[in-house]
């Protein structure tokens, strides 16, 4: 295999994955952290979030004013996302500016402020950020299965975090957070775009090597016992339209039943995007689900996601339900075409097709400096790099008969939770 | 092949195409991945649409894929999700507009479709009684959304008594109005090469790219094609309008406030792009990003935005904030605007904008779609091919004094519309 990137690790711990890619005159970089969710506890809920958001409320050397200015004043684009195993933070720029970006990164590893006063005002928006989700069906929904889902594995509560903790949590709790997880020793730098390895890496080693490894705490592992039984629950709010959640327990990211039950999601929901940054997946009209729910007219929509995590997460099937039909019948019907992938063994020619749909999202992907940078630290996150380089070498070697093992082994009934949206049917005025 | 090409499309790399037939066709090549976009629009809206029918003109869009006289539903979505491509449609004001993607291996397959769902849709009865059912969902959701429901109504104040204060998809009863015959008839009157615009991006010579759009669509034709009636003038408001949507249960309200903005094409657009960067954009959105989030802590989102199209656009702030706070945030929004329309821009606010305006060209220029974008703006405002290489100087050349004329010839605090959607 060609030489696609370059791996070192600084002496304080920090990974380093670079990646050239001369197409457009652009950089970008992301660092990310080993700390998401999954690493709070009762009462702390959505700290790993927050400490996030006061990432962006200054250092002595960058104050809140002048941060976003900086990158902005240069055309760069820049954001943070916190998920339950990681955390990250990225800079895209004109390639000759992504200096900023690299000296932004290596300050507010150690020195953040969390003012007293920035901590309080973000709050309410965080509490805010709560609320519009709150506003959504769906999230409302997915909160219920999840939590359903994991009585003892710490995935069991939103990212966002409790509206309780979220009201008593202290800037000093926040703060120890930060300083416990941002440390060398628990982040991964990923660049991608427009530079030359040998002065990029010097450039890192400057701004970056300084800062002392730190002692990070070990994760929460508590592992979930295996499921005995199915889980039904119904959450009801207002609007008109009723949603299912199917949730089954399913293989971490770094499972080899991962990709089998990739290609069984792309067969009963459609072919999705790789990832949270690679932008949509495409239309899934000729997928089993459609075909079975919304061409029968039980459906309005259908769609799934399998998300790679460390831990064994969750493969969750959405419906939208057709006002004229009942939940029940919709799930007996989805069950129908359950059974199915379970008992017939699928063509060798569906299979091909996954594979095409795959291939052709990856090269969509592939037009789009920033989210080539982003799969250099994220597959490290819960694997390695070269789980992103032999994704579809690895999706090309599923058989009908490993798709017919993960079907029998994960959508059992005893290892899922049904989940329904049930509207209160409150008077809407227009 | 040119490995490192100018980063901003200009006459150099854009071939500019008039078919006989009357389609306009744009072309870049992109040989960096081995894949294309193709986007577009005709010239046909839902100007067209009745009050009784609206959302004529988006049905009719989408029911396009439901079925040609050569492939069914199921063949028509087998064919391209088969090779990993999409193409989806769908319609505003003035034009119905689409977009696609595929591997360059696959651009025959896409163009030949593309051509059979314009050219000989049939709107099957079964597939549209389906596709009704789907869209009467989505409108119920979408009556369900607190920020959807503050944008339509903000639309209502604004452009009352103006085709623009309809929504593009009109309501659930205009939708049940809708006959099959409604859709075939909006068809054969709206649909032609009259007006259409297509931008091709991608893993692909512009002399290839011509030859199979010309195989493809070359010889369609429609002597009947109407042309779309005249914009009414816009009347200003007379004075500053409240409206409240209800929506129970909601744990966050939507408010939008602002009132109308300039064309695209409007000599004062750019000077009013650079103003609405700084009162609700620049950063984490500008100054009411700074007053309403950073400041107060009241809401997760919290910016202002400039929409410009064909007719007249409009200007305003929109937040998401708990329903006991919409009060205290509509003043803070209020004061902001006020005090943007008292003393207009700092210079230094106007370089910072200036400054990322023509910094973040090249990211958003990145991918074969935001080019596609870019080039179909370029058409359908006139801007000329150099367009994008001539902007920095376009941009640089504002001054404080010309953003703040704009911003009073449209902001005005005696004169805004107030929407507000929230239990």
């Amino acid at each position: 295999m060609k030489k696609t990137h370059y791996a070192y690790t600084l002496p304080n711990g920090l990974k380093v994955l670079l990646k050239e890619i001369h197409t457009a005159p652009l950089i970008s970089s992301w660092i990310w952290y080993r700390v998401g969710s999954r690493d709070e506890s009762s009462g702390l809920t959505g700290v790993s979030h927050w400490v996030e958001h006061m990432q962006f409320k200054g250092t002595p050397l960058f104050p809140a004013s002048s941060l976003d200015r900086d990158i902005s004043r240069d055309g760069g684009f820049w954001n943070a996302f916190t998920f339950m195993d990681w955390t990250a933070y990225l800079e895209t720029m004109p390639a000759e500016k992504i200096d900023l970006g690299l000296r932004l990164e290596a300050d507010r590893m150690t020195n953040s402020l969390f003012d007293e006063k920035e901590f309080a005002s973000e709050r309410t928006v965080v509490i805010s950020e709560r609320e519009g989700n709150e506003n959504e069906p769906l999230f409302r929904l997915g909160e219920a299965v999840q939590q359903a889902s994991f009585r003892v594995h710490p995935y069991h509560h939103e990212v966002i975090g409790d509206l309780v903790d979220l009201k008593s949590m202290s800037r000093d709790q926040l703060y120890q957070h930060y300083r416990s997880y941002y440390v060398p020793n628990n982040a991964i730098l990923g660049i991608a775009g427009d530079f030359k390895t040998i002065e990029m890496l010097a450039r890192i080693r400057e701004l970056f090597e300084p800062i002392p490894a730190g002692q990070v705490p070990v994760r929460l592992v508590r592992p979930e016992p295996q499921a005995t039984g199915e889980h039904q629950l119904t959450v009801e709010g207002p609007g008109e339209t009723i949603f299912l959640e199917i949730s089954y327990h399913a293989p971490a990211g770094n499972d080899p039943d991962f990709f089998p039950l990739t290609v069984l999601d792309s067969l009963l929901t459609g072919p999705g995007g790789l990832s949270v940054f690679s932008g949509g997946g495409l239309s899934n009209k000729t997928s089993r689900l459609y075909r079975a729910l919304v061409e029968k007219e039980l459906a309005v929509g259908v769609s799934g996601s399998i998300t790679t995590t460390i831990d064994p997460y969750l493969y969750s099937i959405s419906i939208t339900v057709h006002p004229n039909h009942k939940p029940e019948e919709v799930l007996s019907a989805f069950d129908d075409e359950v059974n199915r992938i379970q008992n017939d063994l699928v063509s060798e020619e569906e299979i091909s097709r996954a594979i095409k749909q795959a291939r052709a999202l990856f090269a969509y992907q592939s037009e789009n400096i920033t989210s080539q940078a982003a799969w250099l630290g994220h597959a490290e996150m819960f694997s390695s790099y070269e789980w992103f380089l032999t994704y579809l070498d690895r999706l090309s070697k599923v058989t009908p008969s490993d798709i017919n093992n993960v079907a029998q082994k994960y959508l059992r009934k005893q290892n899922r939770v049904v989940g329904s949206y049930i509207p209160t049917k409150a008077e809407v005025r227009k | 092949m040119n490995r490192r090409r100018h980063s901003l499309p200009g006459p150099d790399d854009t071939s500019r195409v008039s078919l006989p037939n009357g389609i306009i066709l744009l072309v870049r090549s992109n040989f960096n991945s081995p894949s294309v976009v193709i986007g577009g629009y005709l010239s046909c809206g839902n100007l067209f649409d009745s009050d009784e029918k609206l959302g004529l003109a988006d049905f009719t869009a989408l029911g396009l894929m439901r079925g040609t006289a050569f492939r069914s539903f199921q063949q028509i979505f087998d064919k391209l999700e088969s090779v990993g491509a999409s193409l989806s449609f769908g319609a505003g004001a003035h034009n119905t507009g689409f977009s696609g993607r595929s591997l360059i291996e696959d651009l025959p397959l896409m163009l030949s479709l593309l051509a059979d769902v314009l050219r000989q849709p049939v709107f099957p009865t079964e597939e549209i009684e389906r596709l009704r059912a789907q869209y009467l969902t989505s409108l119920a959701e979408r009556a369900q959304d607190t920020a959807d429901m503050a944008a339509i109504t903000f639309d209502q104040i604004v452009f009352a008594n103006h085709p623009y204060a309809r929504p593009d998809d009109g309501w659930p009863e205009t939708i049940q109005a809708i006959q099959r015959s409604d859709l075939v008839d909006f068809h054969q009157r709206g649909y032609g090469p009259q007006g259409m615009v297509i931008a091709l991006v991608g893993a692909i010579d512009p002399e290839a790219a011509i030859e199979q759009v010309m195989a493809a669509l070359g010889d369609w034709s429609n002597p009947g094609q109407l042309k779309l009636p005249a914009l009414p003038r816009l009347k200003s408001l007379k004075k500053t309008t409240t409206r409240k949507v209800k929506i129970p249960g909601k744990s966050q309200s939507d408010l939008v406030i602002g009132s109308s903005g300039p064309a695209r094409t409007d000599p004062e657009h750019m000077a009013a792009a650079l103003g609405n960067s700084a009162l609700g954009q620049f950063g984490l959105g500008g100054r009411i990003g700074d007053v309403v989030r950073e400041k107060s802590g009241l809401a997760y989102y919290a910016s202002s935005s400039l929409n410009a199209g064909i007719g007249p656009g409009s200007w305003c702030v929109s937040a998401g904030v708990n329903p006991a706070n919409v009060q205290t945030a509509r003043d803070l929004i209020l004061q902001e605007i006020g005090r943007f329309i008292e003393t207009g821009i700092t210079a230094e606010e106007l370089a910072d904008s200036q400054s990322n305006f023509i910094g973040r060209l090249p990211l958003s220029l990145e991918s074969n779609s935001g080019v596609a974008n870019a080039l179909l703006n370029i058409e359908r405002y006139e801007l000329g091919l150099d367009y994008y290489r001539r902007y920095p100087d376009l941009v640089r050349a504002v001054t404080p004094e010309q953003v703040l004329t704009a911003v009073r010839k449209y902001l005005d605090p005696e004169r805004l519309a107030i929407a507000i959607a929230g239990p």
